[in-house]
C-alpha cells in the first residue's frame, strides 16, 4: 500500500534552534497515527510542515502524494486540521460554520446541507444546529470542530492534541468518532498528552527533543521497552539520559 | 467567486450579529456631524473686553459705544487703570483691553494722530490675531466716522475701498466648509478602524489558522474582508450626506454618481491601509494603536481644520502621501463647487495609484504561513 504520508530525513531550524531534526516516518491510509512527545519536542512543527503552513529547512516530505515545497495548497485541499486552539467561530451558529468551511473547501450548497445534516445527525446534534457556537459546551465544540475538519472529506486530518481539556467521557466519545471516520479510510494523524489515547492508535511515534526516539505499535512499543503501559514507555523515554 | 460569496456572507454575519455594529454604523455619523460641525468653528463672537477710559471725553465715549454695537464684541468691565484691567486678562475672565489714554479726546478733536493701548489674549493664536483684527475694523470704523463729521466734502473722494465677494460659500458659513470634511472623517475612521481590527481579530481568536490550512486563495480572502467595509463606508457617506442636506441644508452643487465613484476608489486606500496593519499586528490591541497614530496625523494634517496652504513646506509634502487630505479637497470641490471630473483628475489619478500601491502591499504581506 501506499503511504499517504510520507517524510523523509526532514530538519527545520528556527535559527541556531533545530525544531525537528531528520524526521522520517511514512503513514498508511486508514491508519490512526499517533504523534508523540513532551511539550516543546516539535510536534506542533512537524504538523504545521505537513500541513503547509510552513516550510521545512531541509529534507523531503509529502501529503496525499503532493509535495510540502511546491504544491502546499493541493494538500490543504486533501486535508483537514483541527488545532489545540478552538478555531470555529464563536458568534456564529453551528449551521454557518459547517456552511462557511463547506463553502471555502468549494463544496455546492446541496452537498453542505447533506453533509452537516449527516455528520451533525451521527453526533446526535441535529437539534441545535441554529446554536450559536459560543452557547456549547467546550466538549461539543471539540466533536464540532472534528466534523467541519472532516467535512470535504479529506484523505489525512491532522488533529493537534484535539482532546485537551476535555472531559473522560466525552474523549471516549470523540476516540470514538475517531474511529468511526478512519474505518471509512480517513487517515488519522493526531498528537496527544494522554497516553490512554496513545493505546488507542494503531502506531506510534514519540518525539524527543526534535527527534524520532521510537515508532512501532503500542504493543511492541510496550515489549521493546518491557514496562506494562504506554505511560511508562513514555517516562521512560522522555527521561532516558541523551 | 463562490468562495467569495461564503466569505462575505460570513463577514456579514459576523458584522450585523455583533451588537455594538449598528449604534456604530448608524448613531457615530449622526453626533460626529451634529456635534463637530456646530463646534468646529474658529468664529469668534462675543470676545469678552475690558475697557480702560482713562479720558472721559465725547472721543473716547463715542469710540467704547463703537464696540459696544459690534455684535464680535461685549463689555465686561469698565476700569479705571491698565494694572485692575490686567487682572481680568490674567485670570481669564476677559479676552482683550482697551485702554484709552488721557489725551485722546483732545488729539482727535485738534486732528492730532493718537493712539489707544489693545491688549488681546494670545494663547490661541489664531484667535488672537482674529480679535485683533475685529479691534482693528472698529477702530477704523470709528475713524471714517471721525472724519467724515470732520471734513464732509473730502472724504468720499479718492478714497480706496475694496468691494469683497465671496465665492462658493457666500456667507463665510462655517458649517458650509466643515460638513464635507467631516463626512471624509466619518467613512475613514469607520472603514480604517474596521479593517483594521478584522484580520487581527482573527488571529487573535485563532482562527486564522484554520482559515490557513484551508484552500482559500489570498485574494478571495483579502476580497471578502474587504468588501463588506466598502459596502458600509459608501453607505455610510450617502447616510452622512442626507443628515447634511435634511439638518444643515449644505449645497451640493456636483454630480452625486461622482462623489461616489472618488469615494469608492479613496475608501480602496483606506481599507488597504487598515489591512495592511491588520496583517502586521498580532493583537487588537496593537492596531488599535497602530491606528491611531496614523490617524491623528492623517486628520491633523489634511486640511479639515486648517488650510493646507499655509503649513510649512515639509508638510504640504507629507500631504501628498496623506489620502484624507486628497478626498477632503475633492469632496470640497465637488459639493461646494460643483467642480466636475477634469477640476482634479490629477489629484484622482494620484488617489487612485495610491489605492493600488496599498492593495498589492496589503495582499502581498498577508501570508497564509504562521
Amino acid at each position: 500500500m501506499k503511504p499517504v504520508i510520507e517524510v523523509e530525513n526532514l530538519v527545520k531550524k528556527f535559527g541556531d534552534f533545530v525544531a525537528n531534526d531528520s524526521l522520517s516516518f511514512s503513514v498508511f491510509p486508514g491508519e490512526i497515527f499517533g504523534f508523540l512527545g513532551a511539550n516543546g519536542a516539535g510536534k506542533t512543527t512537524a504538523i504545521k510542515i505537513l500541513c503547509g503552513l510552513s516550510a521545512p529547512t531541509s529534507g523531503k516530505a509529502s501529503v496525499a502524494g503532493f509535495d510540502v515545497y511546491r504544491q502546499s495548497e493541493q494538500i490543504k485541499k486533501n486535508i483537514g486540521y483541527m488545532s489545540q486552539k478552538f478555531s470555529l467561530y464563536e458568534d456564529l451558529t453551528i449551521n454557518e460554520n459547517f456552511q462557511f468551511y463547506g463553502g471555502i473547501y468549494g463544496l455546492s450548497r446541496k452537498v453542505i446541507r447533506e453533509r452537516t445534516a449527516a455528520l451533525l445527525s451521527r453526533l446526535q446534534f441535529l437539534d441545535a444546529k441554529n446554536e450559536v457556537l459560543r452557547n456549547i459546551p467546550q466538549g461539543w465544540k471539540q466533536k464540532l470542530a472534528f466534523s467541519v475538519a472532516v467535512m470535504h472529506q479529506p484523505k489525512v486530518v491532522f488533529l493537534d492534541e484535539p482532546t485537551g481539556g476535555v472531559d473522560p467521557i466525552t474523549r471516549r466519545q470523540f476516540w470514538e468518532l475517531i474511529y468511526e471516520q478512519a474505518n471509512q479510510g480517513t487517515t488519522i494523524f493526531v498528537t496527544t498528552h494522554y497516553m490512554d489515547e496513545a493505546e488507542y492508535c494503531g502506531r506510534v511515534s514519540i518525539m524527543v527533543d526534535g527527534r524520532i526516539e521510537a515508532l512501532d505499535t503500542p504493543e511492541q512499543l510496550k515489549k521493546q521497552f518491557a514496562v506494562s503501559s504506554m505511560n511508562d514507555v513514555f517516562v521512560k523515554l522522555a527521561r532516558a539520559p541523551k | 467567486m463562490r468562495t467569495v460569496i461564503f466569505i462575505l456572507q460570513k463577514e456579514f454575519r459576523q458584522i450585523f450579529r455583533d451588537k455594538t455594529m449598528l449604534p456604530i454604523i448608524f448613531i457615530v455619523p449622526i453626533v460626529q456631524l451634529l456635534i463637530l460641525s456646530y463646534t468646529a468653528t474658529f468664529e469668534i463672537k462675543n470676545t469678552r473686553l475690558v475697557v480702560v477710559d482713562q479720558d472721559h471725553s465725547q472721543g473716547s465715549r463715542e469710540l467704547v459705544f463703537h464696540f459696544e454695537s459690534s455684535s464680535f464684541f461685549k463689555i465686561v468691565a469698565r476700569q479705571q487703570n491698565y494694572e485692575q484691567a490686567a487682572e481680568w486678562l490674567k485670570n481669564g475672565d476677559a479676552d482683550q483691553l482697551i485702554v484709552i489714554g488721557t489725551d485722546f479726546g483732545k488729539a482727535i478733536e485738534t486732528n492730532q494722530p493718537t493712539k489707544v493701548l489693545l491688549v488681546t489674549d494670545a494663547i490661541n493664536g489664531s484667535a488672537a490675531s482674529l480679535m485683533s483684527a475685529y479691534a482693528q475694523q472698529v477702530i477704523q470704523g470709528f475713524n471714517k466716522n471721525i472724519l467724515a463729521k470732520r471734513v464732509p466734502f473730502k472724504t468720499n473722494k479718492g478714497n480706496l475701498t475694496a468691494e469683497p465677494l465671496f465665492w462658493f460659500n457666500p456667507k463665510l458659513d462655517y458649517i458650509t466648509y466643515m460638513v464635507p470634511g467631516i463626512l471624509v472623517l466619518l467613512v475613514t475612521i469607520i472603514g480604517f478602524f474596521l479593517s483594521g481590527m478584522n484580520i487581527v481579530k482573527e488571529k487573535e481568536l485563532g482562527t486564522i489558522e484554520q482559515i490557513n490550512v484551508t484552500p482559500i486563495k489570498k485574494w478571495q480572502f483579502i476580497t471578502g474582508k474587504l468588501l463588506p467595509f466598502w459596502l458600509i463606508a459608501l453607505f455610510e457617506l450617502v447616510f452622512g450626506l442626507g443628515i447634511a442636506k435634511v439638518v444643515f441644508n449644505i449645497p451640493f452643487l456636483g454630480s452625486f454618481p461622482l462623489l461616489l465613484g472618488v469615494a469608492a476608489v479613496y475608501l480602496l486606500v483606506v481599507l488597504a491601509m487598515g489591512l495592511l496593519v491588520s496583517t502586521i499586528t498580532d493583537t487588537m490591541q496593537q492596531s488599535m494603536f497602530i491606528s491611531w497614530f496614523f490617524l491623528v496625523i492623517f486628520i491633523l494634517m489634511s486640511g479639515l481644520f486648517t488650510p493646507i496652504e499655509s503649513m510649512p513646506d515639509w508638510a504640504q509634502w507629507f500631504n501628498k502621501i496623506n489620502p484624507i487630505a486628497y478626498f477632503i479637497t475633492i469632496n470640497r470641490m465637488i459639493m461646494l463647487k460643483g467642480s466636475g471630473f477634469s477640476d482634479f483628475a490629477g489629484l484622482f489619478y494620484a488617489l487612485a495609484g495610491y489605492a493600488a500601491l496599498m492593495l498589492v502591499l496589503a495582499v502581498n504581506r498577508y501570508k497564509k504561513v504562521v
